[in-house]
């Protein structure tokens, strides 16, 4: 630890008095709060802070913003490890651990940097064109790549913060908290409106944090802290710093993302590490700034080349020398006041070079009066220095032949700051479909045309004056309440401000290298883009700003080329003889700056991805020991297990207890829809396949409903409960689908149906009771209900009290057993379960889960989801006799289609393995000939198998080309990835009771 | 995220509606459609680019089905009714 | 064509790779071609470059409104399979994979071709009956397919939650291990480099406004560089196929829909495979240049712009969070959206049209990237011969009519819903 040496003795607006002790790639450093990571090392002399992507060159600190393409770091370790972190927006905190990315086996000493040495041999492209030869080497170059590309490390356990959402709607939402902002959010907020504030940095203010301007005569931070005492007054305005805003979508709609405790040493567990917000505004007022370019020219990138608004930053917002002695080199007037807040800061100026001709006498008589030197009409054509910058050369500059002149002039420096012009940032803009235009007084791309509720004012707007973004502020916050419905008179007065320096720029988009000058000059410094690489993509022919960008990676890197699009597309502009706005930009897309996916997860994760679905009777499956199995949302006992059983004989006991005594399964997530009105019978026999008009009221029938185009969608059974009111269920995964399916027809295809539709699924708790003991037990639990065969017969309907419930009373089996299902409010599904339970323990009921379920239903060919798989039609699952030739109903007119009535169609069938002991495997393709080399023609397919313990052998279903034909033929059963293979019979789907007197008994 | 009135319920936001399609969609009359006209209403629908007549359901709300009009290109919603209503401006 | 090799990267090197001659050339429309492709992503140009180089078919012009590859070729995750269940769509994925193979080598432009494999994730028991079907259906066909446990699974992509904590466990996977990712640019850069070397017109900037017919038989195309005519047009225009069959009076069975796709940062290789969950709704690779890229569902609506909407984004996110925890702390860099046509039955169409010497390919819902030689190998057939290959016969425009519909899904006719 050392005493910060570049640390200016006063001044700034960090903590002087709380130091802060950091890890820098091993290394202990000390810094004040308020410092950013990038601050702190700068004030300890560190520049080189990483490598970068392609020829593993030094990198330092270009930027003090979101912008920065080359300090990257990794910090902390273990499960908080984050990679790819801007060291320039990192808010310096006691004990953080920090890292250099992309280097071994140091930042100092990087091995991979000989990429360097064979950057003749690797330009833009370069894969494109090699690395074809032998072809099977292809994978081991592949693995090379690979692993030289990437740059941080990502986590390797679990994230163990947690994130939350947040959702706003406002009447204004004001982004950015510079001085247009802020004004903007005054505006505003003193009309009444209800306002939300977003800025991406810690503190309020933007751009006057880094400047010395005065407003009102006073230091600018003193007006801002006054706006903001006011502005947290105001009880509809909401002020959210640390917070980007990232994206702009459509109907008004920013998302925004907060860093609620990243900032801390020690999270606190209650609040979230970061939170998104979901800001619906009536209005939004855009003043994001502006971001510097830098210039391109020889060895742009090393550690020492910053942007010089970055350097008066580190100096007067952090109280930090970039350097000891600097280059200033600009194309326009703003570098000028950085140049003199720098030699105020002690930092000694060597020289300004301008690369115009004319530049204003003020600005010369401000460098005068601070003893600095200015060349003009000159450029810096080259650096040097590999880890730090040592000196520059200058040359004149030819603006004719826009070629530097002339001899070389070597200036000694270890800082070099760059001013290229200014980008407004037009990126929310962008994205919520406004068109920008090129200004060619500033040389920039600015808002042009508005598409949504939106107004950009201030820098973003392409007004660079302090008292242009003030008024454009009050102007904007005033506009933007009077649209979102306030009345508020004029725009407030804009404060008065200090002297400001004009605004002239003279393009330089690069700066050729006198011949035999060695060494890069980088567009895009993170990915590696130079000069060069633009040029080759031109002589390609890969000119479009699209192939531009996608051949040679320009633009592509975590900064998304904020810093380095204009000048690549300028150079090209260049190269190709046209305008700048005919080459065009890329689209900015979202987000601005990278969002974290935890907080885009927010707090859907883990257990809580989806939400869980479970019955009313949930507690008992659990206290019974029961085996839980997904099913859609919800969770369903898939078997109880006894001690000392296996999971196989558990099912099999379940099962065999249903056909020899008396079973009961949960069946809450059947589809329910109650179904109501005159013309509701009417309904349902359009909906049905087979006939519903004529069912009398008290009964249940079976239903087969097709899709329009005449395949199969669902089944069930439909009760008729009363006069004009029906219920219907359906298959559990199709409760949804079916629903909606049945609204859509009678909402918009036949709305003149008296017809109303409610899905009634989690109102009822529903428990099928099942096997030869299942009247005896249901006899002992209702005392008014007839439940003899003559007064409740196979597909009846009863209501009474069913264990001292209010109950609905279905005669159905799909086990094919004696059965009745029992619907009871689902506030009684618990007691009426374990009423039933108990009363059934002397006739030995047995729970059973959807592995037994599913096995009765196969010895009964039932169908489900295997077979209903939407593509049979009801004549391959055997429902054919059931299509009704004698009224419409949805899917008829589709069946005539010659291919639904192929003789080739697969149809279903049952399989028995022809040794009575192999099981069929569940997810078998048929075949004749196992053998047969491929392509081996498939006959059909298994759709459900399972051991049957009443029958004592395996059966399956499957669907089988003209399978009905085929009974009592042998095929086989193959499963290659599983490496099974099974001589099966196809025999009828129906193992157990074809004559169903078990279910009529 | 787009904002969509519902005639019943007022403005509402997308995630609570289920897009259901082309609001152009009429099913023939069963007894009288040829087999052509008949596989045009299972399968083609109209797909401008530009406005666009649409059904949401409001299925997180009173389940209605709102005819929506609304630009596919830029998203932007012209007008909502009732599936049989009527919606006034740009037409498709 | 000057061949591209680390020798010619070597040469150029000598003088700062300052004469590569162009990769294709930019020459003026003609007043007339033997075949009009409409479309220069890439499956128009792989159709130009069959056209040439399968059929000695070269007086080709393919037309694009925009600058070559910009429209889903540019735009989707990059992955490259052919694990389908349905005969028809097997053996076509499969001929189109036999391609990917060999593609690099037979364009002189390496795509990046990457076998790295492609694992589908099954959460529950019918999944797993699902995968499996599918994956012995892929045996059979002679396709490559495995079924991995989940322990197996574990191995394969370590940072895989694969623990019972989850909300949808998984309980096992199907991977077919020849599939992978390509590099999708590259795809179309070298086709177009390929099909220009063999005397293909490829022309940007050239919107088609008309296409002109003659007594229900084509004779050219109306641009916004003049009128073209040709004796075939051949239509590659996923997204807006609708709008062009609308010019020549063609109804398709086709929708459009915005499918969103993003990347994360770049980080050091922590992913070596293609990862899809069924349950979970998203699918994810890790490029070479180190992102995570991934997608999931469509926005749900009809949408002809190239950008989505957030909740997609949200959900998909979610999902990756959920299939890798340790991913959480990563970050969202980059989103966009392509416009895909969504067909009737989730299957493409490759085929004749009802107007002579009209052919159109589209139909290409979510998956179009991969078949890209594929489709461009059949439809050259189909356009030099004027009648489909065996290949492409069953992805007809008059299977609707008929019925023989490939529904993979099983969801019928919505579009969207594949």
């Amino acid at each position: 630890m050392n005493g910060q040496p570049f640390r200016t003795a006063a001044g700034g607006r960090i903590n002087r008095a709380k130091p802060l002790v950091f890890t820098f790639n091993g290394r202990i450093y000390q810094g004040f709060e308020g410092d950013t990571l990038a601050s702190a090392l700068l004030a300890n002399g560190v520049h080189l802070v990483g490598r970068s992507f392609k020829y593993h060159r030094p990198r330092g600190i270009l930027s003090a913003g979101a912008e920065e393409p080359n300090a990257l770091v990794q910090v902390e370790t273990g499960a908080r490890t984050e990679p790819n972190l801007r060291a320039t927006q990192i808010e310096l905190h006691e004990g953080l651990t920090a890292s250099s990315q992309n280097c071994w086996p140091s930042v100092a000493f990087d091995v991979s940097a000989v990429n360097g040495w064979f950057s003749r041999l690797i330009p833009a492209g370069f894969y494109y064109k090699t690395f074809m030869w032998p072809s099977k080497w292809w994978k081991a170059y592949e693995h090379v790549i690979r692993r030289a590309a990437g740059l941080g490390i990502a986590p390797s356990e679990p994230d163990p913060d947690h994130y939350e959402h947040r959702f706003d709607h406002a009447d204004v939402l004001v982004i950015g908290g510079g001085p247009t902002g802020l004004m903007a959010a005054l505006a505003a907020g003193r009309a009444g409106a209800r306002v939300t504030v977003a800025e991406e940095r810690t503190e309020w203010g933007g751009a006057l944090l880094a400047g010395n301007e005065t407003i009102k005569g006073k230091p600018a931070a003193d007006w801002v802290g006054g706006v903001v005492a006011e502005l947290s007054t105001m009880k509809e305005v909401m002020m959210l710093s640390r917070t980007t805003a990232a994206a702009y979508y459509d109907h008004n709609m920013v998302v925004l993302a907060e860093r609620v405790t990243d900032h801390q040493t020690s999270s606190d567990l209650n609040l979230p590490r970061q939170r998104l917000w979901q800001v619906r505004a009536n209005q939004v007022v855009l003043a994001t700034g502006a971001i510097e370019r830098p210039l391109v020219f020889t060895n742009n990138d090393r550690p020492g080349v910053m942007l010089a608004s970055a350097a008066r930053a580190y100096a007067n917002q952090y109280g930090v020398r970039a350097g000891r002695q600097a280059v200033v080199f600009t194309n326009n007037n703003s570098a000028y006041r950085a140049a003199l807040d720098l030699s105020a800061a002690g930092i000694d100026i060597e020289t300004v070079i301008d690369v115009r001709n004319e530049v204003s006498p003020v600005l010369l008589d401000g460098l005068k009066e601070a003893g600095i030197g200015c060349l003009t009409g000159s450029v810096v054509v080259g650096v040097h220095g590999t880890k730090r910058v040592s000196s520059v050369d200058v040359m004149a500059f030819d603006t004719t032949t826009a070629r530097p002149e002339g001899k070389p002039r070597r200036v000694q420096c270890d800082l070099l700051c760059v001013s290229g012009g200014w980008n407004p940032t037009v990126h929310l803009f962008s994205q919520s479909r406004g068109k920008i235009r090129y200004d060619d007084t500033l040389a920039a791309f600015v808002p042009d045309v508005s598409f949504q509720n939106e107004r950009s004012a201030g820098t973003c707007n392409g007004a660079f004056q302090l008292a242009a973004c003030l008024r454009e502020g009050a102007e904007a916050g005033t506009e933007a309440a009077v649209q979102a419905g306030f009345k508020c008179g004029t725009a407030p007065e804009p404060p008065t401000v200090g002297d400001e320096l004009p605004t002239a720029l003279q393009p330089l988009w690069d700066v050729p290298p006198p011949s035999k000058f060695r060494g890069k000059r980088f567009v895009d410094l993170q990915n590696d883009v130079t000069a060069p690489d633009v040029a080759l993509a031109h002589c390609e022919g890969y000119r479009s700003v699209e192939h531009l960008k996608r051949y040679t990676t320009l633009g592509m890197g975590t900064d998304q080329g904020r810093i380095s699009n204009v000048n690549g597309l300028a150079i090209m502009a260049g190269l190709r003889g046209v305008a700048i706005p005919t080459v065009g930009t890329t689209t900015f897309r979202p987000p601005y700056t990278p969002i974290t996916l935890g907080a885009i997860t927010g707090t859907e994760r883990g257990q809580h991805f989806t939400p869980i679905r479970r019955s009313a009777m949930y507690d008992w499956h659990v206290k019974a020991g029961a085996r839980f199995v997904p099913a859609g949302l919800w969770l369903r006992a898939q078997v109880y297990e006894r001690p000392g059983e296996s999971l196989m004989q558990a099912i099999g006991r379940e099962a065999k207890s249903v056909r020899e005594t008396v079973g009961m399964v949960d069946v809450s997530p059947l589809g329910k829809i109650d179904i109501q009105g005159r013309n509701a019978a009417e309904f349902l026999n359009r909906v049905y396949i087979n006939d519903f008009k004529k069912l009398p009221i008290g009964r249940v029938r079976y239903g087969v409903m097709l899709r329009e185009d005449g395949i199969v969608f669902d089944d069930g059974t439909t009760t008729h409960i009363a006069e004009n009111h029906f219920m219907m269920t359906t298959t559990t995964a199709n409760a949804g689908p079916v629903m909606q399916h049945l609204e859509y027809y009678a909402h918009v295809v036949w709305p003149e149906l008296d017809v109303h539709l409610v899905s009634v699924t989690e109102e009822w708790a529903g428990m099928a009771l099942a096997g030869p003991a299942s009247r005896k037990l249901l006899e002992a639990v209702t005392d008014d209900i007839d439940v003899s065969n003559e007064a409740c017969p196979f597909m009846a309907f009863r209501t009474g009290t069913i264990a001292g419930a209010p109950a609905r009373l279905f005669r159905i089996s799909f086990s094919g057993e004696l059965a009745y299902e029992i619907n009871v409010p689902a506030d009684y599904g618990m007691d009426v379960w374990q009423w039933i339970m108990n009363a059934g323990a002397p006739l030995g009921i047995s729970p059973y889960g959807t592995e037994a379920m599913s096995i009765l239903r196969i010895e009964k060919g039932h169908v489900v989801s295997g077979e209903i798989n939407g593509r049979t039609t009801a004549g391959d699952l055997g429902f054919g006799s059931m299509l009704s030739t004698t009224k419409d109903y949805i899917g008829r007119h589709s069946l005539t289609r010659p291919a639904l009535n192929d003789d080739g169609r697969k149809q279903l069938v049952g399989l028995i393995p022809d040794d009575g002991r192999t099981a069929v495997p569940r997810g078998a393709q048929i075949v004749a000939n196992p053998k047969r080399v491929a392509p081996n023609p498939m006959l059909g397919e298994v759709t459900s198998s399972c051991y049957s313990p009443n029958l004592r052998h395996p059966i399956a279903l499957a669907i089988v080309a003209d399978g009905r034909r085929h009974h009592g033929e042998t095929l086989h059963a193959v499963s290659p990835v599983t490496d099974e293979a099974v001589k099966v019979r196809v025999t009828d789907p129906v193992f157990i009771d074809p004559e169903k007197e078990r279910l009529r008994g | 995220m787009l904002l969509i009135n519902c005639p019943w319920c007022g403005e509402r936001t997308q995630s609570e509606f289920a897009y259901v399609g082309d609001a152009n969609v009429v099913r023939p009359d069963p007894d009288t459609v040829s087999d052509q006209e008949w596989i045009n209403y299972i399968y083609i629908r109209s797909n401008p680019k530009g406005v666009h007549d649409e059904l949401w359901q409001h299925i997180a709300g009173c389940r209605c089905f709102v005819k929506v009009r609304r630009d596919t290109v830029s998203h932007e919603i012209i007008g909502t009714a009732a599936p049989a209503g009527k919606i006034d401006g740009r037409e498709a | 064509m000057t061949r591209y090799s680390i020798f010619s990267l070597a040469r150029n090197a000598f003088n700062n790779h300052r004469d590569w001659p162009a990769a294709w050339r930019s020459p003026e429309p003609k007043a007339e071609y033997d075949v009009i492709i409409i479309g220069g992503g890439g499956h128009g140009l792989a159709t130009a470059f069959y056209l040439a180089e399968e059929h000695g078919v070269t007086n080709v012009a393919v037309l694009e409104k925009g600058w070559l590859g910009g429209g889903n070729t540019g735009r989707n995750t990059t992955i490259v399979r052919s694990n389908y269940l349905l005969e028809g769509n097997a053996h076509f994925y499969e001929k189109s994979m036999k391609l990917w193979e060999t593609m690099s080598q037979e364009l002189n432009f390496n795509v990046m071709m990457s076998h790295r494999g492609v694992l589908n994730l099954a959460h529950s028991d019918p999944q797993v009956d699902a995968f499996q079907r599918r994956g012995n259906a892929m045996r059979l066909n002679g396709i490559d397919a495995e079924y991995l446990d989940r322990n197996e699974i574990q191995r394969l992509v370590p940072l895989l939650d694969c623990s019972d904590n989850t909300r949808y466990p998984i309980m096992g996977g199907l991977l077919q291990p020849r599939g992978g990712t390509a590099r999708h640019d590259a795809v179309a850069w070298g086709y177009a480099r390929g099909a220009d070397a063999r005397g293909v017109d490829i022309i940007q900037n050239c919107e088609v406004t008309g296409i002109k017919r003659d007594d229900g038989r084509v004779t050219g195309v109306e641009t916004t560089r003049g009128a073209i005519k040709a004796k075939k047009v051949g239509i590659a225009v996923a997204g807006h196929t609708t709008q062009l069959c609308q010019m020549a009076g063609v109804d398709v069975p086709i929708e459009s829909h915005v499918l969103q796709a993003m990347v994360s940062e770049p980080i050091k290789p922590c992913l070596n495979t293609v990862v899809t969950s069924g349950a979970a709704h998203c699918y994810i690779s890790q490029s070479d240049k180190g992102e995570l890229v991934f997608g999931g569902d469509l926005d749900g609506y009809n949408s002809f712009a190239q950008r989505g909407n957030f909740p997609i984004i949200e959900h998909v996110v979610a999902s990756v969070c959920a299939l890798f925890p340790a991913f959480s702390r990563l970050r969202l860099m980059r989103t966009w959206g392509g416009v895909v046509d969504m067909s009737m039955d989730g299957s493409p169409i490759i085929a004749k049209t009802p107007v002579d010497g009209l052919y159109l390919n589209g139909g290409w819902c979510y998956g179009g990237f991969k078949a890209t030689p594929g489709s461009g190998w059949v439809f050259a057939h189909t356009i030099a011969g004027d009648r489909p290959h065996a290949l492409n016969e069953c992805f007809s425009l008059e299977r609707f009519a008929t019925g023989c519909v490939l529904d993979e899904k099983g969801a019928g006719p919505v579009p969207g819903a594949h």
